[in-house]
């Protein structure tokens, strides 16, 4: 067993971490205190190869593995999760599923594009009555010669009037039994005629990143822009989820780092009773429960990277690291604003904004509630992993890396 | 047309650098590229872009130093030669220019080498001055800018920064230069760069390999010690008045009364 990392990893870990602290962190607190996108980071990401970061080199991306997409978000997450949630749309939610499921030409005229960052890429799940529950969607897609035509309103997007690609999902047959098999997904563009996008602002979080809602109105999607096949939906849906998720609990992990490095800095500068406040043992435990927490949520993620490198499914050992990541990500933000006192309650630290960024993570992309669910039933075998037509698609560094 | 840059690895510039009882430097345990290279890093591959030549990033050091010639490949350079001998171990700034000179000579191309302006960690120079005049080569320091430079004609036109104020200067190719931060806007290791960096096997050069003897590195200068910098002691005084006119002048007052104006 090799816990090592490589030195490709080391260097693209390192390039991330400088470039997010370089070019974002010095401008980032004005944006999160306008509600408004920083508009330098997807720019920065797309320029510098980042969001193609684990796409094959001959559809344009990068030709890294899943671990540094990981390391990539820990980094990113690392100064704010408005940078990381742009990979867990763009590249783990998108850009990954088209890489499992888009046919060869979808792959050539969406992947490639989104892969070297000249177009930007969403993912459109949820709607109003329709979150932990997905099956109970309600936009659909009616099927008209050669067009779908779909209705709906998806909300809580990401990136939702930045990007210009979304999956969507639809249902094709609102009358299937089970009501899983009558959704389909589509490909489906932002200039289309009819669909229209919104902002949503005042949210408690990821104030510095793009919310809003993606509305449908009776746009004429072409059947080559149908993603799989009619009634697949639900699980590309979730596939995505297992790249999605992958992402946000490498970011968490990131948000665990934020925490703990703020707080040893804090800790050995502040001083109490004559002593820096690092010298009390009840701080002291605080930094030890913060270190526990990354350490674990960080092999949680290589796990599943590691698997998703061989090929293999993971979406238990994926969910469950999305699960202890952010569950400890608010934990270890609580105990950082505790540890930095009144100066933590203000936004003249950092620690604040960690805390109100890590308590999106529990709930988007699958609930800590949610999480629990999946885990309980794989133990019980209530749930089991069923052969998927496209499965995942391993690392080869070789074919990953080859132009042709 | 070929372009050399000598980079170097330094402690961290964040590190908290402290000298123990025994007279040693505690300099923290991580290195990081010298700040001051990444410009010459970052200025040899744009010069590279720009005239379709060569880069080279090169040190004289030991192995913890090729973690700089990986960071000037992921920029872009196109090669990278670490200069390392155990006769080096103990170098001091002539044994460094030596031996870079003489690597430079070995390359047998190198039209312009570009040096960071100074070693962050020691803040000394001499090696640039040194290696120029090792190899008999034009030398202009502190370069905030090239102006022009032809490598057909073998000229170059810089505009360096001075105490007094900027001047611009020509000289003849081949030349040494040492770059400030004004030259350009360091570049940051592109992915196809990072893989390559991490697949490259770096030619370490022995001083055998260069034609030089283990007399000729010998140090001629020792560090015979250091010392922290006397601890600085001082008050603060708040400087009452009525209003901030009258608050002014009776700071000025105080200035003066100082002797500090």
């Amino acid at each position: 067993m090799d816990f090592a990392l490589n030195e490709e990893q080391i260097m693209a870990r390192d390039m991330v971490r400088e470039l997010a602290r370089d070019k974002i962190y010095p401008t980032l607190k004005e944006w999160d205190r306008k509600h408004q996108p920083h508009p330098d980071v997807l720019p920065l990401l797309a320029e510098n190869g980042v969001l193609g970061i684990n796409i094959p080199v001959r559809y344009g991306g990068q030709g890294f593995d899943y671990i540094t997409l990981a390391l990539a978000c820990e980094e990113l997450e690392r100064i704010d999760a408005s940078l990381r949630v742009i990979m867990s749309v763009h590249a783990g939610l998108n850009s990954l599923a088209l890489l499992q499921w888009a046919t060869e030409e979808q792959k050539q005229r969406f992947l490639v594009p989104q892969a070297r960052g000249e177009k930007y890429a969403g993912y459109g799940l949820t709607e109003a009555d329709a979150g932990s529950d997905p099956v109970n969607l309600r936009s659909t897609a009616r099927r008209e010669g050669d067009v779908y035509i779909l209705n709906g309103e998806k909300m809580w997007i990401s990136l939702a009037t930045l990007a210009d690609n979304f999956i969507v999902f639809a249902k094709t047959d609102p009358h299937a039994e089970p009501r899983y098999k009558g959704i389909t997904a589509f490909i489906i563009t932002k200039d289309m005629k009819g669909v229209s996008t919104y902002d949503e602002k005042h949210k408690l979080g990821v104030r510095a990143g793009s919310t809003g809602s993606i509305v449908m109105q009776d746009v004429e999607v072409p059947v080559e822009n149908r993603l799989g096949e009619e009634g697949e939906g639900f699980y590309i849906a979730m596939s995505c989820l297992d790249n999605g998720r992958y992402t946000v609990a490498a970011g968490a992990t990131g948000c665990i780092r934020a925490c703990l490095e703020d707080s040893i800095k804090y800790a050995k500068e502040r001083h109490t009773f004559g002593v820096p406040i690092a010298q009390h043992q009840l701080i002291k435990q605080k930094i030890a429960f913060m270190q526990q927490w990354y350490d674990a949520a960080w092999l949680l993620v290589v796990r599943a990277g590691w698997l998703k490198n061989q090929g293999q499914r993971n979406t238990r050992e994926t969910a469950v690291a999305k699960w202890f990541a952010t569950d400890m990500s608010v934990k270890a933000a609580l105990e950082a604003v505790q540890l930095h006192g009144a100066y933590g309650f203000s936004d003249e630290y950092d620690v604040e904004r960690y805390l109100r960024n890590a308590k999106g993570a529990v709930i988007y992309e699958g609930s800590s509630e949610i999480q629990q669910l999946i885990q309980a039933d794989y133990a019980l075998g209530y749930r089991h992993d069923r052969p998927l037509r496209c499965e995942p698609v391993p690392y080869d560094a070789e074919t990953w890396q080859s132009e042709g | 047309m070929h372009v050399v840059t000598i980079a170097t690895m330094t402690p961290d510039t964040e590190a908290a650098v402290a000298v123990d009882a025994g007279g040693n430097v505690q300099w923290g345990d991580r290195l990081v590229v010298n700040p001051w290279d990444e410009y010459a890093i970052t200025e040899a591959v744009l010069l590279k872009g720009a005239h379709n030549g060569q880069a080279t990033v090169m040190t004289v050091g030991s192995e913890a130093q090729a973690e700089a010639l990986k960071h000037g490949l992921a920029i872009g350079c196109d090669q990278a030669i670490r200069v390392w001998d155990p006769a080096l171990a103990a170098h001091d700034s002539l044994a460094y220019a030596s031996a870079a000179a003489a690597a430079i000579n070995k390359l047998g191309n190198a039209d312009l080498v570009i040096f960071g302006k100074e070693m962050s960690d020691s803040a000394s120079d001499q090696h640039v001055f040194q290696t120029a005049r090792k190899l008999r080569w034009t030398m202009i320091g502190f370069v905030a800018r090239i102006e022009a430079i032809d490598f057909a004609a073998r000229t170059i036109r810089v505009r360096r920064l001075t105490d007094q104020g900027t001047e611009v200067v020509s000289g003849r190719l081949p030349a040494v230069i040492s770059v400030l931060k004004d030259i350009n806007e360091p570049k940051y290791p592109t992915f196809i760069g990072i893989r390559k960096a991490a697949k490259a096997e770096i030619p370490v050069w022995s001083l055998a390999d260069l034609g030089l003897s283990a007399a000729a590195v010998a140090p001629k200068t020792a560090v015979s010690g250091h010392r922290e910098l006397p601890k600085r002691e001082g008050s603060a005084e708040i400087i009452e008045g009525a209003n901030a006119q009258e608050k002014a002048a009776r700071l000025v007052a105080r200035l003066l009364e100082e002797k500090i104006l």
